[in-house]
């Protein structure tokens, strides 16, 4: 560079160019802001639709509308022998009861079918609460109460105003409307808390079809799921960060493991059906099964989470440990483990949430059965939240589908609790430091 | 660093004379390095070390960046082991046992002798932890209030005991740049090791921190035998007894530090200490 092309620059003129310069710098400044501050509100109204569909469609599924009847608990019905033999008990009709007492309240209703229509007020869940009743106490036996009980998902639906507007109704429902307008008249209606949604295993009535079967599901599997994934992921890269050697296998598992990151997760869901159900004999439906499959889905996120959150504890602290004769397995627990935490949490948020939210590799190993009982073991028949809402959301009856969207709000706030002991544990390391 | 020494290498400057000038022999020897080597893959960064490190002296390891000398240190404690690629031969003994060998646990080695980094490195724990974690893994401590006494006169030894007294709770990284370095010893004389290395120690230190720091080897001359490398010749000569001067991975010129700066042997060594290059 020859000294003629290098000229001094007077202070004035640097002055010039860098003003010159300077709208175009700040407007690129401005218009970055400006999308990032876009994209942030376009994912906020996503985010606002998203919980005013739901929480809309939902919030009405955590009441139910109850009617007051005066049953008389008819010995002849309940117990005609009289010796209060809980099996007796047990097998009586107490449909009869609620019957006869609609009966009396509309005196007017001959038809066949209008009796029919009448028959069908209520349903499944106003026998058993009756049969709880007088199993509980028999010495209702014989007496006349004032009793609030559930109506049928129909007329329930229609209280609430979800089967459309009047115009829309046909003849059967119209004469359950008047009916309800005469009960609501009598102060014979009220909606209360629908406990059974939250108590229930599932159910083909939607009536009595709760949400907790999914729920003890969705823990059972999860608690396997976190058990094993958590453990061997972290334990898997520790091993290969800190104390692998460098080589041709290692990168080949490095390699292998980033792929089975990227596989879909029906595919691990064969594997299971394969390998738990197929080869093992494991039970299927069960939470084990769906754990296990879980944790292989699991595994990878955590182990690149955890490999990362290891690499970016600064050397400094590894040579001050090493330097002062701490073995290399003090070295990681003692000192890299708890600076790594925080990251490897990230990453346990992440695949643990996708655990629950999954559903693909569950239905092929059967946890998409019709299940009644809640499970109690982790061999039991079980399905989980994913699954649940996606057999809700493909049936019939109306009153599933405010069911599906309050079984959605039950997975986020699942999932949010989840997130905030994860969230929780983060910052208590994050503090420490 | 390692760059610059390999461009540095490549240069065919000052190839002529590479044995070692003065005395790298001692009377009282506590290590005893013969024909040491280190290979980073294929590159030969220190290359046939002799030298012997005397019972509690101070010696000081000086040259321009890159020549290898902060290698050699960690040779002494095994430090290398952690860099993968990197191949150490040769014979170096402590008090008559070898310790380069493939069948030599670094661990005691490690507790015998300790290391001070260039940067402060306290661990991310309170003041009393940083001191107390090596009695505690290596068991120095029978009960709590032994292992109080280590951590109060590692500290006091350190010259930080007044300092920080108030405050052990604390983290560590809470400290100054100067403090931090002072309970990284701290840290090392807890475990009551028979040398320290320290490699650069006040590298990143004020003059008022570096003036306490180089006090504070004078003191500890007296119980430990250190190894110092330095940037600063000023401070090699006033903390050493001995000076070894090394360039482009070989020991040039060794022996009494008053003798290496006032009268040189070998021209290279003349040049850097009268600041021609480095």
């Amino acid at each position: 560079m020859s000294d003629s092309s290098h000229q001094p620059l007077s202070r004035g003129h640097t002055h010039d160019i860098v003003m010159a310069g300077l709208a175009k710098r700040r407007s690129a400044e401005k218009r970055f802001r400006l999308f990032g501050l876009a994209s942030i509100v376009a994912g906020l109204i996503f985010l606002l639709v998203l919980f005013v569909s739901i929480i809309g469609n939902g919030y009405s599924a955590f009441t139910y509308s109850n009617v007051a009847l005066d049953i008389t608990f008819d010995q002849a019905v309940i117990d005609p022998e009289g010796h209060r033999n809980p099996g007796t008990l047990a097998a009586a009709d107490y449909d009869t009861l609620w019957k006869a007492s609609l009966e009396k309240l509309f005196p007017d209703v001959t038809g066949r079918q209008q009796k029919r229509a009448l028959n069908a007020f209520m349903g499944f869940s106003a026998d058993k609460r009756l049969k709880d009743m007088v199993i509980g106490d028999p010495s209702l036996i014989g007496t006349t109460k004032t009793i609030w009980l559930p109506v049928d998902d129909t007329i329930d639906m229609l209280i609430k105003g979800k089967l459309g507007k009047e115009e829309e109704l046909n003849e059967r429902h119209l004469l359950d409307q008047a009916w309800i307008k005469t009960l609501q008249d009598q102060n014979r209606i009220r909606s209360s808390f629908n406990r059974e949604f939250f108590t229930n295993g599932d159910s083909r009535e939607p009536e009595a079809a709760g949400i907790w079967g999914a729920v003890t599901g969705s823990a059972l599997t999860l608690l396997i799921t976190i058990g094993l994934s958590l453990p061997i992921g972290i334990a898997a890269a520790i091993y290969l960060e800190e104390f692998a050697p460098r080589n041709r296998w290692t990168d080949l598992i490095e390699v292998n493991i980033n792929n089975l990151a990227a596989v879909p997760s029906i595919v691990f869901g064969l594997l299971g059906l394969a390998v738990f159900i197929n080869f093992f004999g494991l039970p299927r439906s069960s939470p084990l099964v769906g754990g296990l499959v879980l944790t292989l889905m699991t595994l990878p996120v955590i182990i690149i989470a955890a490999r990362s959150a290891l690499k970016s504890v600064p050397p400094s602290v590894r040579e001050a440990a090493l330097g002062i004769g701490a073995s290399p397995v003090q070295m990681v627990f003692d000192h890299v483990l708890p600076l790594a935490v925080p990251g490897i949490m990230t990453g346990a948020i992440i695949g643990t949430a996708r655990a629950l939210g999954e559903s693909a590799p569950l239905l092929m190993i059967g946890m998409v059965a019709f299940i009644v009982d809640i499970p109690k073991t982790f061999t039991s028949a079980a399905t989980v939240l994913p699954v649940q809402i996606y057999l809700w959301a493909d049936s019939p009856e109306r009153a599933f589908n405010e069911r599906t969207s309050a079984a959605i709000m039950v997975l986020l706030a699942f999932l949010m609790i989840m997130n905030g002991f994860a969230v929780y544990v983060r910052r208590r390391y994050e503090r420490r430091w | 660093m390692t760059k610059l020494e390999n461009s540095t290498m490549e240069r065919p400057f000052h190839r002529e004379h590479r044995s070692t000038v003065g005395t790298f022999t001692s009377d009282n020897p506590r290590i005893v390095c013969r024909s040491v080597d280190v290979y980073y893959g294929e590159k030969h960064a220190v290359q046939n070390i002799n030298i012997d490190v005397g019972r509690h002296q101070v010696i000081a390891l000086i040259g321009p960046s890159g020549c290898g000398k902060s290698t050699f240190l960690r040779c002494l404690n095994r430090m290398n082991d952690t860099i993968p690629d990197c191949r150490v031969t040769g014979d170096i003994s402590m008090d008559g046992i070898a310790i380069n060998g493939p069948e030599v646990d670094v661990v005691p080695l490690r507790a015998q002798v300790g290391m001070v980094f260039q940067k402060p490195n306290p661990f991310p724990k309170s003041i009393f932890e940083n001191v107390a974690y090596g009695p505690r893994i290596h068991g120095l401590a029978s009960n709590p209030s032994d292992l109080e006494e280590i951590v109060e006169n590692s500290l006091r030894r350190a010259g930080l005991w007044e300092e920080v007294k108030d405050r052990l709770p604390q983290p560590g990284t809470g400290l100054s740049g100067g403090q931090q370095q002072r309970l990284c010893i701290a840290r090392t004389i807890a475990v009551n090791p028979e040398v320290i290395l320290m490699d650069e120690p006040c590298s990143a230190l004020d003059p008022i921190a570096t003036a306490k720091i180089e006090q504070l080897i004078d003191e500890l001359r007296a119980l430990y035998t250190i190894v110092i490398v330095t940037h600063s010749m000023q401070q090699a000569a006033r903390v050493s007894q001995r000076t070894a001067f090394f360039h482009l991975g070989h020991l040039i010129e060794v022996g009494e530090t008053a003798q290496v700066f006032t009268n040189p042997q070998h021209q290279l060594t003349e040049e850097y200490i009268t600041g021609r290059f480095g």
